[in-house]
């Protein structure tokens, strides 16, 4: 007689801790079959609220940290995937229906991607910035700095290398996050947020809504606080209301793609801004 | 008459030779536009300068069909270096011809000549220089391998720098590979006319840049026509808004300079002489009309009597008065509607409780005037303090600690400028870090060059211009993948989905 | 650090009323470290922009005729002789032979052994404490170096004095300075300035000269201004004339707000002559709107701004006589001196 197992909570993660929706509400997360897997929360507005204001206080020491702090504390979240690699290879068969080569090649890439972005930490800034050569005695140099407070509606397939693909490249310069994980295949994100949770990422710097996309992304898109968004995930959203909805702020918007986002140098800049610092110069 | 009443020192108008009315530049050639015609006027006496066409819906689509010609069968195919051949010619073209140029937009918008002559116009050469050196050096610019050209770029330019402005957005454009339809303001087209003049000169093909003039409509057809890739708008944070939601969806590249409300932050131990002197560059340049004005001095509170005083003094000797008089400091307000909104905002800083202060001045009897203005006693909570009035008012707060300055200064929308007043060069550094603004300024202020790159945080809009960065606005990146084994990965694209008429 | 042995200044009046009566080297030291600092590029920024002023006709006329009126006529040779002072001294009384309308210059500057005879050659035309005369002023304290005990300096002051001068321009102890020995500076100041006094009990005018082109900072030169202003100089000078950059307009500036601090301070009024380099009108009239700019044009008077030239003057005349006669004049039509 097999042994009975003692299944897992899934719940939100904000501010560092794990609530149950404040709505109370919970949705089922089936296997490729169709058979029952989980219940997980199911974020409201109030949840999405909730982790913009735990990104914003969790920002200035998210971006005032060192680069090469950052790239550490990025690292070591690649090291403790790396050994929960076999739970997360379990959750994605079970969730995505696909083979056992193909959730290892997926757990592989993303710890791989998050690798490569985590070395990006203390480098990206001598990428995208500039010493300028302005005509006059003047000091002028031009530095990106995170833009903020990013919402992310992450890819609805590839679990977990579509999560990482997008929120790795958004905090590795020290913005703060706020996502909303693939609505039929959440558990990865859940999971990656206990990894989170127990590493020195500090509490608000990631959060993690489940449920539907296309119920809270608005609040999202229209929230005053929220610096930019990230429409990867949003392709089979009402995405372009979206963006309007962005528009009332200026948010910067990253429009929708098809999969998952390939791991670049320019996604990191995107969700930066440049500042350009004058200084006279003067010897007498 | 006292010294200081120096004798009048008009700049000549002799250099001009204005045509009666101007076309629309569409496709190397003056044509008429569609629209009903308008005049534009001296804003310092309200005398008519010349009549301008107005493009309708018909003539913008004439001009985007004509730039979509140049970019599909001369200009993209165009070596770096023909394309930067013909921006050094436009180049020194605007050097020789500075002088009219600078008369012409003293004339048209009201600035004082010695800003038209030392700042407009020497700049609008140079970021014809600075860029023109680009064209064939692309893969240098920090954006992949053989960035590639966007096509059609539809810009929308406002009137406090006019022709500065379309250089700033016509010198990146062209030297990306792309080609032009750019809208100046209704209130200042006519460097941009003389300018299409110098095309011509410069034997541009025909295409590449087209001039359209009118208000509002003009410019929204023009941004919003299905075939145009880029968009490029400097203006307010109102109309930038309503840009970005037209173009939500439809995949063209947007960038936005928008509005401002910028903090010159003056700590105790500033270099005092240099810091009034920043703080009256800061608002008064270009009579405030610039988005990234220091309207906002932030003070510590232990100096603030000592910086009014001086500030004060300081503001008694601008010269207020003919723009085209070689020792105006201060000119005329762009426009009626411009004035009205000054007038109105400052009402409101009397209303709300502020303190007033302007110098004695005497202005001509036509034109639109506003005298020199400073505000102290303001709350952060007033409106004079928030609100981007766009004009030669300054609104005083202070602080005391460098954290509430910082925190103040940050307490806004806006996110453009900053400027930083100390002799410590550690807390400068370490204040310009936390400020949010995408250009600060370190004792010093309202200085630009080709090379720095410029642009806003927050509702202040998104891209730069200026300098490398410049350029990102107008090529397409082929993107810095992770190199490694790409099998390795699932099989993925990044090309991103648009909801597009170009689809 | 130690504690200094607070040394003990000579207690000038102007000091002792803005800094205490326990005068020290300290708090002088203090004093001077806690004037706000200057920062070039905005200072230089700000001359040149003063210096884009356009003046022209009735201004222009009126600058010109002010300049000749503010100039300090001078001749500091190693050759000097009674001859070249008295041919100084004949242009400085008709500039102009050919306009009697001319202006005379405010004064002749020569070295000290040159006064009486610049005394004699003046004759009535010597101003001898009237206003409407042209002063004699001579360079003293071991001009240009300033490097001599302080008993030759007194006595060459002294001597300067009693030979008729009117105005003496002192040199400051640079290298004093420089080492951070504000105080020596200070006492040496206060000395020569009692040097200056006359048998009546009158004083020769104190001119002190800076040479700012050794002093490099404009920090310095904010710091010394305001030392000399304290120690009792009724003028602050740029330079000798022998070290270059001599007189340029954003050390001039920044001394003017010196003045003009010390001004609002105290209600007193101190004058400021920018010395060497200027040669031409066109830049001479940049000095006259960088002064009514700064200062106001209350201090665009002899006993508040000079020019130390020598051959501005004629570059003056030669503009003055365009202006009269609508066609451009020549050098020959002018004297050399």
């Amino acid at each position: 007689m097999s042994r009975i197992t003692v299944p897992k909570t899934f719940k939100l993660y904000i501010g560092g801790k794990f609530p149950r929706s404040e709505s109370g509400r919970v949705y089922e997360v089936v296997t490729a079959k169709g058979a029952f897997l989980a219940n997980a929360a199911q974020a409201s507005r109030k949840d999405a609220r909730d982790a913009v204001v735990a990104a914003r206080s969790a920002l200035s020491g998210w971006a005032g940290a060192t680069g090469y702090n950052r790239g550490q504390v990025m690292y070591r979240i690649a090291e403790l995937l790396e050994g929960r690699r076999a739970q997360f290879i379990d959750e994605i068969r079970s969730s995505e229906g696909v083979s056992a080569s193909a959730a290892e090649a997926q757990v592989d890439a993303a710890i791989d991607v998050w690798v490569w972005y985590a070395g990006w930490a203390d480098k990206y800034v001598q990428v995208a910035g500039n010493g300028n050569p302005v005509s006059g005695p003047y000091f002028n140099i031009s530095t990106p700095e995170p833009t903020g407070v990013v919402a992310i509606i992450a890819p609805q397939q590839s679990s977990l290398l579509g999560f990482v693909s997008v929120v790795a490249p958004a905090l590795v310069s020290g913005n703060t996050v706020v996502v909303i994980s693939s609505q039929s295949s959440p558990l990865s994100a859940i999971s990656l947020s206990e990894v989170l949770a127990t590493s020195d990422v500090p509490g608000g710097v990631v959060n993690v809504l489940t449920g539907s996309a296309a119920e809270v992304a608005p609040w999202l898109a229209s929230h005053a606080d929220v610096n930019a968004i990230d429409l990867a995930g949003a392709g089979e959203l009402d995405w372009v209301d979206l963006q309007i909805a962005a528009a009332d702020t200026l948010k910067r918007v990253l429009p929708p793609e098809d999969g998952v986002s390939a791991a670049s140098v320019e996604r990191i800049i995107f969700f930066t801004e440049t500042k350009t610092v004058w200084h006279t110069k003067g010897l007498i | 008459m006292t010294f200081l009443d120096y004798a009048p020192a008009p700049e000549s108008t002799a250099v001009l030779s204005l045509r009666a009315s101007y076309g629309l530049f569409i496709n190397g050639e003056f044509v008429d536009g569609r629209g009903d015609g308008f005049t534009s006027i001296s804003p310092a006496t309200e005398k008519p300068i010349a009549q301008f066409s107005t493009a309708n819906d018909a003539d913008v689509d004439t001009a985007v069909i004509a730039a979509r010609r140049a970019y599909d069968r001369t200009w993209s195919k165009l070596s770096g270096s023909d394309r930067g051949k013909y921006l050094f010619r436009i180049a020194r073209l605007v050097q020789e011809r500075a002088r009219e140029l600078a008369v012409a937009e003293t004339l048209d918008n009201g600035k004082p000549i010695k800003e038209t002559r030392d700042v407009d116009i020497p700049l609008v050469a140079a970021w014809f220089f600075y860029y023109a050196g680009w064209a064939d050096k692309l893969d240098y610019a920090g954006l992949g391998p053989a960035p590639r050209s966007l096509g059609v770029a539809a810009q929308v330019i406002p009137w406090n720098f006019p022709l500065l402005m379309l250089a700033w957005k016509i010198a990146p454009a062209l030297a990306a590979g792309n080609t032009v339809v750019i809208k100046p303001a209704e209130t200042t087209p006519l460097t941009a006319m003389i300018f299409a003049e110098i095309l011509q000169q410069a034997d541009l093909p025909p295409g590449v840049v087209n001039i359209i003039t009118g208000a509002g409509a003009t410019g929204s057809a023009l941004v919003n026509h299905g075939d145009v890739n880029k968009v490029a708008f400097t203006g307010s944070t109102g109309v930038g808004r309503a840009i970005a939601k037209s173009t939500a969806g439809t995949g063209k590249k947007l960038t936005l300079e928008l509005g401002g409300k910028g903090a010159n932050i003056v700590f105790d131990d500033a270099p005092m002489d240099q810091a009034i002197e920043g703080i009256v560059t800061g608002i008064f340049f270009n009579q405030g009309q610039v988005c990234c004005a220091g309207s906002r001095l932030l003070v510590q509170e232990n100096i603030h009597d000592e910086v009014i005083e001086r500030l004060k003094k300081r503001m008694s000797t601008l010269r207020v008065g003919d723009p085209l008089d070689k020792n105006t400091d201060v000119g005329a307000i762009n426009s009626r509607a411009q004035l009205d909104r000054i007038t109105a905002l400052a009402g409101v800083g009397v209303e709300e409780g502020a303190e007033r202060w302007s110098p004695e001045c005497e202005f001509p009897t036509a034109g639109f005037w506003f005298a020199p203005t400073i505000f102290t006693g303001v709350a952060t909570s007033h409106r004079i303090a928030r609100d981007e009035i766009f004009g030669p008012v300054l609104s005083v707060l202070t602080f005391r600690t460098p954290a509430e300055a910082i925190a103040k200064a940050n307490n806004t929308p806006y996110g453009l400028s900053a400027g930083v007043w100390s002799d410590k060069g550690s807390r400068i550094l370490a204040v310009a870090d936390k400020l949010r603004a995408g250009v600060v300024w370190a004792n010093t202020f309202n200085k630009f060059d080709p090379a720095s790159p410029f642009g806003g945080y927050k509702e202040s809009g998104y891209g730069r211009e200026g300098g490398r960065h410049g350029l990102a606005a107008y090529l397409e990146t082929s993107g810095w993948a992770a190199p490694g084994r790409q099998a390795d990965r699932p099989k993925t694209s990044s090309k991103a989905i648009s909801k597009g008429s170009q689809e | 650090m130690t504690l200094d042995h607070p040394v003990a200044l000579a207690p000038a009046e102007r000091a002792v009323q803005l800094i205490g009566g326990d005068l020290t080297e300290k708090s002088l030291r203090l004093h001077l470290e806690g004037l706000p600092g200057v920062d070039a590029v905005g200072l230089e920024a700000r001359a040149a922009d003063l210096g884009t002023r356009s003046i022209k006709t009735t201004s222009k006329a009126w600058a010109l005729d002010k300049i000749i009126s503010l100039i300090d006529l001078t001749t500091l040779e190693g050759s000097d002789t009674p001859g070249k002072v008295r041919s100084l001294v004949a242009k400085a009384m008709v500039p102009d032979a050919s306009d009697a309308a001319t202006p005379r210059v405010a004064a002749v500057c020569v070295y000290g052994d040159m006064v009486a005879d610049a005394v004699a050659a003046l004759g009535s035309a010597h101003s001898a404490g009237r206003d409407d005369g042209i002063n004699v002023a001579a360079v003293a304290t071991a001009f240009p170096s300033g490097r001599a005990s302080l008993s030759v300096k007194l006595s060459d002051t002294a001597d300067a004095v009693s030979a008729g001068a009117d105005e003496i321009d002192m040199v400051i102890d640079r290298g004093a300075f420089l080492a951070g020995r504000f105080g020596l500076v200070f006492d040496q100041i206060v000395a020569v300035k009692e040097a200056c006094r006359r048998t009546d009990g009158s004083y020769a005018h104190l001119k002190v000269i800076l040479e700012t082109g050794e002093l490099t900072t404009y920090d310095n030169v904010r710091r010394a201004s305001w030392l000399a202003i304290l120690a009792g100089g009724d003028f602050i000078k740029t330079s000798t004339g022998k070290v270059a950059p001599a007189a340029t307009l954003p050390v001039t500036l920044l001394m003017l707000q010196v003045v003009r601090d010390w001004h609002n301070l105290t209600g007193e009024r101190i004058g400021v002559k920018p010395a060497g380099g200027i040669r031409t009108s066109k830049d001479a009239i940049k000095y006259l709107v960088t002064v009514a700019e700064t200062v106001g044009e209350e201090w665009l008077d002899p006993h508040l701004f000079r020019f130390g030239a020598s051959s501005l003057l004629n570059d003056v005349l030669l503009q003055r006589q365009k202006l009269t006669t609508g066609h451009y004049s020549g050098p020959d039509y002018v004297t050399i001196d």
